[in-house]
């Protein structure tokens, strides 16, 4: 790579030339840091390293995943290594899967001013607003379905001017749909059962006495679902 | 976006699609899959390995770049620390905040035990965050633990731990319960039957899903549902050497808080390793598709107290890793995207491979295309690869199908504006699992007494080979195995004197096998440049 095209950006304000085919990310490391925060999975699943940034000249701030971005010229860009969003505790065994929980466990939820700042700033392109929206009226499987996505990345909510935590509460809305409105899956329930009651010890005792040759011919001659 | 020349090639690709429609590949025998992984899986190249000098597995073949690491002294090495002064003491300490650490925390906190979770960078940021494809469980009426069985072993070439494997497949349906009692939204139908699709190697259809965000939906459950339980983590303080006390067990550890460098002493009755894999080791130069703190730190450590290591030979290269575009390459392509249908194609739009045989297989079958047949694509960086033909999958299983079960890889390349609904992608295998690590027993228990590990950190269970979805399955059943036995056993157990005399004793031990360097380990944090000088 190189013939590759440099470009200037400035990180925390300083300035350093690196090639324009570089996310964020690996600009930061050729400029010459170690990443210590910031850095997770390096590919869009963990949300690690939420980065602000502006072009030079333009007004506008802009966030982003900083390895899923590349680079531009004039990037003034500095990354949110922590957030301090709020995560109330509770004892999902005891919540019910209602509106009236969301009340209880977040409710600056309802004092949403519907500025879209959120939506605005997800890097997922989630519908975040709506998806607070759902949760005010207890819809918890839109709001778990709508949120699904999320990476936990912590943008919205420093963006949020009602102090709303949005990620944490998709992630309660999505627990209880899970545990509460999905439908209940039987086939699951009969074999924890059987296994409980040791039905399948015998036949995988058997199996674990054979010799390898033994397992190798059951092995290829087993049949395999369509 | 690709480039013209790439776009011209995407034409053959076109030209043979309705042709391969419904056409299946024949599966290869098996001695040509003998011939392809001696020929071209890199486990096979004796370049890429070397003996180890020292310790419980000395004379045993490993990558060359763990052997560095493993052959290096300790970071304490000439530190001056007063293993008096205990900043945290507790019953069960618990080595990295991924999958199986997550899950040994409740276990063990379920015991009514004092438990910390010590982790790198942040709590769940680790390669569990990172499964797309889903976790297996012999649940469905046409399937059993012991047809599972078969597959675990089949797939591991039998070298598998017998117990392990039994374990394994015995303990998956309750994991998956235990998942979805917690709230994990899996695929159902609306009746409630899970959506199971098959990997490389099942005979059934038995790999769950939470579309394709199956780890970062159970990692984020399990996080929270820790943070519920107001179970103590402290971020950012990776473990550097394990401490054994006076009767050389298992009893604690030295942390490194990584904003200050302080050292902090960690004590602890039982201990579990649980730091996960060791891809950003880039072995033989691959790229990998492993989190930013996959450096083997578990090994290293546990090997220089005295664990045994079990397969650290073995690695699994995930066939499908991304070749172009280079900001994401080495970035995973779930297997998912093979298992609806996409299959692999050379450049003249041919597929030359069944696209489920097994990952070590499928991945060697594309090097050999690459490297022996030279009928890879090559892109503008020079790296090459074959074709994975994603927009069969619209074809076979109707449109909206990518959008609805592989959400994030559509807006992974959306990002990097390629429709993969519409164009096939680029692949290229990339370094993605140790299948093997510290030997285990069915606890999870290490020879060397009150040290356990759990997860990718532990060997043997899958032997040489694991299939797809039998990792996340596993770090939940012996993260949960281990946790239950640490939290259980730490309250018999009372630590006497702790201290580091095992770390001098090996660094002694490097110089009497004649390897004299520099080199600190474990890792912590990898170092990229990105081609700067
Ligand atoms: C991209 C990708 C996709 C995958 N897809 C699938 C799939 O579909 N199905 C499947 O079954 N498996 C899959 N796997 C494999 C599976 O996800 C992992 O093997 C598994 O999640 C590992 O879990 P773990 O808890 O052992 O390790 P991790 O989840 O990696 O957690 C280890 C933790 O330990 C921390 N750590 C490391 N060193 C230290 C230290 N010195 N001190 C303290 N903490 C430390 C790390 O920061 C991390 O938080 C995939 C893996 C990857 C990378
Ligand atoms: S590092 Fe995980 S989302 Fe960027």
């Amino acid at each position: 790579m190189s013939q590759d095209q440099m470009v200037d950006i400035y990180i925390l304000g300083k300035k350093y030339s690196v090639p324009e085919s570089l996310t964020i990310m690996d600009s930061m490391e050729y400029a010459g840091y170690q990443l210590v925060r910031g850095c997770g999975c390096r590919s869009g699943f963990c949300g690690a390293c939420a980065t602000i940034y502006r072009i030079k000249g333009e007004k506008e701030l802009k966030v982003c995943l900083a390895c899923q971005t590349k680079v531009q010229d004039g990037m003034y860009l500095t990354q949110l290594p922590f957030f301090p969003g709020d995560k109330r505790q509770y004892d999902l065994e005891e919540l019910e899967p209602n509106a009236d929980t969301m009340m209880q466990l977040y409710p600056e939820i309802y004092s949403c001013v519907g500025c879209n700042s959120c939506t605005k700033g997800c890097p997922q392109g989630l519908n975040v607003m709506q998806y607070i929206a759902y949760a005010q009226r207890g819809d918890l499987e839109k709001c778990a379905h709508e949120s699904f996505d999320c990476v936990m990345c912590g943008i919205c909510a420093s963006r949020c001017p009602a102090n709303i935590t949005h990620y944490q509460v998709g992630l309660l809305a999505r627990r209880l749909t899970g545990k509460y409105l999905a439908p209940k899956t039987e086939h699951l329930q009969t074999r924890v059962k059987e296994i409980n009651e040791h039905k399948h010890d015998l036949p995988l005792q058997e199996l674990m006495q054979k010799d390898i040759d033994e397992i190798k011919e059951l092995y290829n001659l087993r049949d395999i679902e369509k | 976006m690709y480039t013209a020349q790439m776009r011209e090639l995407i034409k053959k690709v076109e030209a043979t699609r309705t042709k391969r429609v419904g056409i299946q590949f024949p599966r290869m025998n098996p001695d040509e899959r003998q011939q392809v992984l001696q020929e071209y899986h890199p486990d096979y190249r004796d370049s890429g390995f070397r003996c180890l000098a020292l310790g419980v597995n000395k004379g045993c073949k490993v990558p060359i770049e763990l052997a560095d690491l493993i052959e290096a002294k300790s970071r304490l090495e000439n530190i001056e620390l007063d293993l008096s002064k205990i900043d945290y003491d507790v019953d069960v300490l618990i080595i990295g905040g991924g999958g199986a650490g997550a899950a040994a925390a409740l276990e063990a906190f379920g015991q009514g035990v004092k438990v910390l979770i010590a982790t790198k960078l942040r709590f769940g940021d680790a390669n569990t965050m990172m499964a797309e494809g889903g976790i297996q469980a012999a649940d469905k009426p046409n399937d059993s633990p012991a047809q599972h069985y078969l597959d675990v072993m089949g797939g591991g070439h039998y070298t598998n731990v017998p117990e392990l494997a039994a374990a394994l497949v015995k303990d998956a349906p309750g994991v998956i319960k235990w998942l979805n009692d917690l709230g994990v939204l899996f695929d159902k139908d609306q009746d409630g039957t899970m959506v199971t699709t098959h990997g490389g190697g099942t005979s059934r259809k038995r790999m769950h899903a939470a579309a394709d965000y199956t780890g970062a939906e159970i990692m984020r459950v399990l996080r929270d549902e820790v943070q519920n339980q107001g179970i103590d983590v402290v971020e950012f303080s990776p473990a550097v050497d394990i401490l054994l006390d006076e009767d050389n067990r298992a009893a604690g550890a030295v942390l490194c808080n990584l904003e200050t460098q302080e050292y902090l002493i960690a004590r602890a009755k039982t201990v579990i390793i649980a730091t996960g894999g060791a891809g950003r080791l880039h072995y033989q130069g691959f790229p990998t598709s492993n989190h930013y703190g996959a450096t083997a730190d578990g090994l290293v450590m546990g090997y220089r107290a005295g664990a045994e290591l079990a397969f650290a030979d073995t690695i699994q290269y995930h066939p499908t890793g991304v070749a172009y575009p280079p900001q994401i390459f080495g970035a995973l392509v779930t297997e998912k995207v093979r298992s609806l249908g996409a299959t692999p194609l050379n450049i003249d739009g041919e597929q030359f491979v069944f696209h489920l045989e097994t990952r070590d297989v499928e991945a060697s079958a594309i090097i050999r295309e690459i490297q022996g047949r030279n009928k890879g694509i090559e892109t503008p960086t020079g790296v090459k690869g074959v074709w994975l033909d994603t927009p069969l999958i619209e074809i076979i299983h109707g449109e909206g199908t990518i959008e609805k079960r592989l959400p994030g890889m559509l807006r992974m390349y959306a990002k990097f504006d390629i429709d993969m609904r519409k164009e096939p992608i680029l692949v290229y295998p990339t370094l993605h699992y140790q299948n093997g690590g510290l030997l285990i027993d069915e606890h999870g228990q290490t020879k060397v007494e009150n040290l356990y590990v759990a997860g990718e950190a532990a060997g043997g269970i899958h032997g040489r080979n694991r299939l797809m979805g039998n990792s996340l399955l596993d770090i939940l059943v012996f993260g949960r195995r281990a946790g239950e036995h640490a939290g259980a056993k730490s309250k018999g157990i009372k630590v006497k004197k702790l201290n580091l005399d095992h770390v001098k004793k090996y660094n002694k031990y490097l110089e009497l096998s004649g390897i004299i360097t520099n080199r600190v380990s474990p890792m912590v944090l990898p170092h990229y440049t990105h081609g700067r000088e």
